[in-house]
């Protein structure tokens, strides 16, 4: 039940292409039937996960390397598995209003679908390998979907940026995992943190952990890989509003909870997350007070609360870990209905400048309303959520002076974000905006509506949240046991007096903000600084790099490219075979039947034929002999198969070579400064020919291994029922190769395409410059050459 | 190309070879043959046809894009590897459904169901590459 939960949104998303485009404008409301179900789901679960027994379920994926498909429900995966339906149902109703009539729903609720359920793969998971494979599809939907508008340049590189720093560090993650699994001999999450010292007083405890960490960073966009979440905004904003506040983002800080146990409470883990949690903090505070626009003013104030989880995971035990997951759960009831806001002021008023928009509360009531009750959660008023989260996290942050200074400068900035989204377009007599705005649609207020709600009713009874959710969530994070209550009102105390200070301090920075905003943005605006800086120059360099070595490596002339890999794989194995020794020369005697010793001098005169050919269909027309030479011997020594593949790759070869050949100069001769070409690739090829010559003899002279054969000989028939033991081995034995071999060349083909439309599009070009026609290029292939 | 002979000999050779190519498809598991070069075969015949009549006409005959072959073919191998996960094995392991029907043997497998994806990517690599040249 468990996995069919996690997995029936990949099938209900493979739907969504087909289905929407009949379901007309109720598509929201039909799509967040799934999230609706699987919330009510998970729900209902809360009692027995509460009671201490977590579900699971394991499905053998590749039980050879001890890989499953693992799934396992514990507090701190029913938390976020309950933040990811219950907003991803708020989000998907949005999405109908949003992107109504929009050409691209379909493909946009195939994307937001299959997000959802890579995103509950990745918090049930329990399997390191699963975790990943969830992980990295959390990330190609998100590439997908911050690129949704894809003729927009800004959304392509937001989406590239995203997608290199996340897909960077998903692939440290991934060699952190290996290391942890081989140090403790299971990629079983659950079995691993059963025994929390094994891995804190492991040898590999330090490169894992960084290598995990930068994982985690990267995703959770902590400084200084922050700068890809601004960019993200270029998503619609319901995805801004699900993946890039309130869930995916949220999945480093996952990982490094559901990994306390076994890796945290060490010094270095302290370090480590409050040192990247503290500078993310500082910087994104900062940075927010460049912004005027609403999304990426709400992208900084993530990066406030992420920089704030991070920290409060450093700080561990059970204060850090239950500020940890309060925090949480506020902030994805406030901020998903503030980006859902956003994204409606967007909608109805046509401009996202906060400083542009005037009074439009007068006509969106409802939206301000909203924005309103979830922006007072936001800024860590009472009596809301937000408020309550705010002061514990103060709480457990006392002792740490530096961190917690960080906090309440951050949440004094917080503030300010809010009063500039909430507040300032609503207020006023006056209504001023790009288009005439009205009231956003019920589905675009209904479901942020219900989560600012809830922000409300967990404000008053905290309590009843932290005994149903968070208190089982804590004990999994510390993996020992764990008790709490929460409450609205804690009476006077330290923390109590430091939101007063920050509230003091908000509505300063607030009244402050127009001279500051135009400061900082003179000084700083139009420089590409720090990691964003870093970021261009990296992408910069790589681009070089990759345009040398293709130069030096890869030249478009063919004979010159051949020149370099063969050279180069005659180093290789001549080097070796020199080294190590092993070339034998212990050769049964020569025999063989007329037939083949005429085989054989048919393929040699066509070889020698095909080198000194003068024209290109001669020498063509002898490879040919060549390839249905080598076929004849194939059928002799009877290999069937090999020899029907070898005649028909001959033969579509021929068509092939033809089709080129009408478009090339019939002979072979080269421009004079290409001369020496040849005259270097000739030694390389008898080289390359008589390197392999020697191996094979060499080869010949061991004797033959029978296990093989005598495996596949016996195996074949009973445990795969195919006789024909060369295809069996194909589609059964070795499957999984061939799936390899075919998706490459499908790509080959795409790859192919590709180029010979270029082709064709530089040659329609230099045409038009000596006799113009009337045929222009096509778009795709001038896009193409543009951008060389 | 124009030729009388060409046209007629392939219009009688193109059903033939069609045929022959899905005969070795579905062969391919106990005789020579296989989803490779049964590809290969339908390949050449589409590509004679190309030749004969120019790849316009051999397009409508296919009816069907390369690329959509491409990514059919695909799905339908990773499909036949995942159907496994439904039995309880790991992936790509074969499972048979073996009836007999009147007088014949009906052997149905998820191999060659991952075979069937070969051969329509086969078909779909090879048209797509010869197509585009040709289109230039």
């Amino acid at each position: 039940m468990l996995s069919a939960a996690v997995l029936v949104g990949f099938a209900v998303a493979a739907l969504a292409p087909f289905a929407t485009p009949h379901l007309g404008a109720r598509a929201g409301w039909v799509w967040a039937t799934l999230p609706a179900a699987l919330a009510t789901w998970f729900a209902a679960q809360v009692p027995q996960v509460r009671s201490g027994a977590p579900l699971e379920q394991a499905i053998p994926w590749l039980p050879s390397l001890g890989i499953d498909l693992a799934f396992r429900l514990d507090g701190l995966s029913l938390v976020f598995a309950l933040m990811i339906t219950v907003i991803g149902t708020a989000v998907v109703i949005y999405a109908g209003g949003y992107l109504r009539g929009d050409r691209q729903l379909p493909r946009f609720y195939l994307l937001l679908l299959s997000f959802m359920a890579a995103m509950l793969g990745v918090v049930v998971a329990d399997d390191l390998i699963s975790l990943f494979v969830f992980w990295e599809l959390t990330s190609l939907t998100s590439y997908f979907l911050i690129g949704y508008e894809h003729e927009r340049t800004s959304s392509r590189d937001g989406a590239l940026q995203g997608l290199l720093i996340t897909g960077s560090g998903g692939l440290a993650m991934l060699g952190g995992f290996l290391l942890i699994g081989r140090d403790v001999g299971t990629f079983r999450i659950s079995e691993m943190l059963a025994e929390p010292a094994a891995l804190t007083t492991s040898p590999i405890y330090l490169p894992a952990l960084i290598l995990v960490a930068l994982g985690a960073f990267t995703k959770s966009a902590q400084f200084p890989f922050h700068v890809w979440l601004p960019n993200a905004m270029a998503a619609p904003t319901p995805v801004s509003a699900y993946l890039h506040s309130a869930t995916m983002v949220k999945a480093g800080v996952y990982l490094l909870a559901r990994l306390a146990p076994a890796m945290g409470g060490t010094a270095v883990w302290f370090g480590l997350l409050t040192g990247v949690g503290t500078a993310t903090l500082l910087a994104a505070a900062t940075l927010a007070l460049l912004q005027r626009d609403a999304k990426r003013l709400l992208a900084y104030s993530t990066l406030i609360a992420l920089g704030a989880l991070v920290v409060l995971l450093g700080v561990g035990g059970t204060d850090g870990a239950k500020a940890m997951v309060v925090f949480m759960v506020a902030h994805a009831l406030y901020k998903a209905p503030l980006f859902m806001v956003a994204g409606s002021i967007d909608h109805e008023a046509g401009s996202r400048d906060v400083t542009e928009l005037r009074g439009l509360g007068r006509v969106m009531p409802v939206t301000w309303a909203v924005a309103l009750l979830a922006g007072v959660s936001a800024a860590g008023l009472p009596p809301l959520l937000g408020f309550v989260a705010k002061e514990v996290a103060y709480e457990t942050l006392l002792p740490h002076a530096w961190g917690l200074a960080a906090l309440v400068a951050a949440s004094a900035v917080m503030i300010t974000i809010v009063v500039l989204v909430a507040w300032r377009p609503f207020a006023g007599r006056e209504t001023t905006a790009p288009r005439s705005p009205h009231e956003a649609p019920p589905s675009m207020w209904l479901g942020p509506a219900v989560l600012a709600a809830l922000g409300i009713g967990f404000g008053f009874a905290p309590d009843v949240l932290a005994q149903g959710l968070l208190v089982p969530a804590t004990r999994a994070i510390l993996g020992a046991d764990a008790s709490f209550h929460l409450a609205l009102w804690h009476g006077v105390n330290t923390a109590l007096i430091l939101s007063i200070v920050t509230v003091a301090m908000g509505v300063l920075l607030t009244l402050a903000w127009g001279p500051l905003h135009r400061f900082l943005v003179a000084r700083l605006g139009g420089v590409r600084f720090g990691p964003a800086g870093a970021y261009l120059g990296f992408l910069d360099g790589l681009r070089h790099l990759a345009a040398w070595q293709t130069r030096v490596l890869q030249s478009d002339d063919l004979q010159r490219h051949l020149t370099t890999i063969i050279g180069f794989a005659v180093a290789l194995a001549a080097g070796t075979a020199f080294v190590r020794g092993g070339i034998a020369f212990d050769l049964p005697p020569v025999s063989g039947t007329l037939y083949e010793f005429l085989i054989l001098i048919l393929v040699v005169v066509a070889a020698l034929a095909t080198v000194t050919a003068q024209t290109r269909l001669r020498a063509i027309t002898s490879l040919g002999v060549v390839g249905f030479g080598i076929a004849l011997v194939f059928i002799m020594f009877s290999a069937p198969d090999l020899a029907v593949t070898q005649f028909l790759v001959e033969t579509l070869m021929v068509i092939v070579v033809a089709l080129v050949l009408m478009r090339l100069p019939s002979t072979l001769l080269r421009k004079p400064s290409e001369r020496f070409v040849p005259a270097f690739a000739a030694p390389i090829a008898v080289l390359g020919g008589g390197l392999l010559t020697v191996l094979l003899l060499s080869v010949l002279s061991v004797p033959l291994d029978r296990t093989i054969p005598a495996f596949y000989d016996a195996a074949s028939y009973p445990e795969a029922k195919g006789r024909n033991v060369v295809n069996v081995i194909l589609v059964d034995f070795r499957a999984l190769d061939t799936l390899g071999e075919i998706t490459v060349l499908a790509v080959a083909a795409t790859g192919a395409f590709a180029l010979l439309r270029r082709i064709g599009a530089r040659e329609a070009r230099d045409v038009a410059y000596t006799a113009p026609r009337g045929s222009g290029d096509d778009d795709e292939a001038g896009d193409g050459e543009r951008d060389a | 190309m124009n030729s009388l002979i060409l046209r007629t000999t392939t219009r009688l050779l193109i059903g033939v070879l069609l045929l022959f190519s899905v005969f070795l498809l579905l062969r391919g598991h106990d005789l020579p043959g296989g989803g490779f070069i049964g590809g290969l075969v339908g390949a050449a015949a589409i590509a004679l046809y190309a030749i004969a009549y120019g790849y316009e006409h051999a397009f409508a005959l296919l009816r069907i894009r390369p690329r959509t072959l491409i990514g059919v073919g695909l799905s339908l191998a990773v499909l036949a590897g995942i159907l496994a996960a439904f039995a309880g094995e790991p992936m790509l392991t074969g499972l048979w459904w073996i009836r007999d029907v009147g007088p014949w043997t009906v052997k149905l497998s998820t191999p060659l169901l991952f075979d069937v994806g070969v051969y329509l990517v086969v078909i779909g690599v090879v048209l797509r590459m010869l197509f585009s040249l040709e289109e230039h």
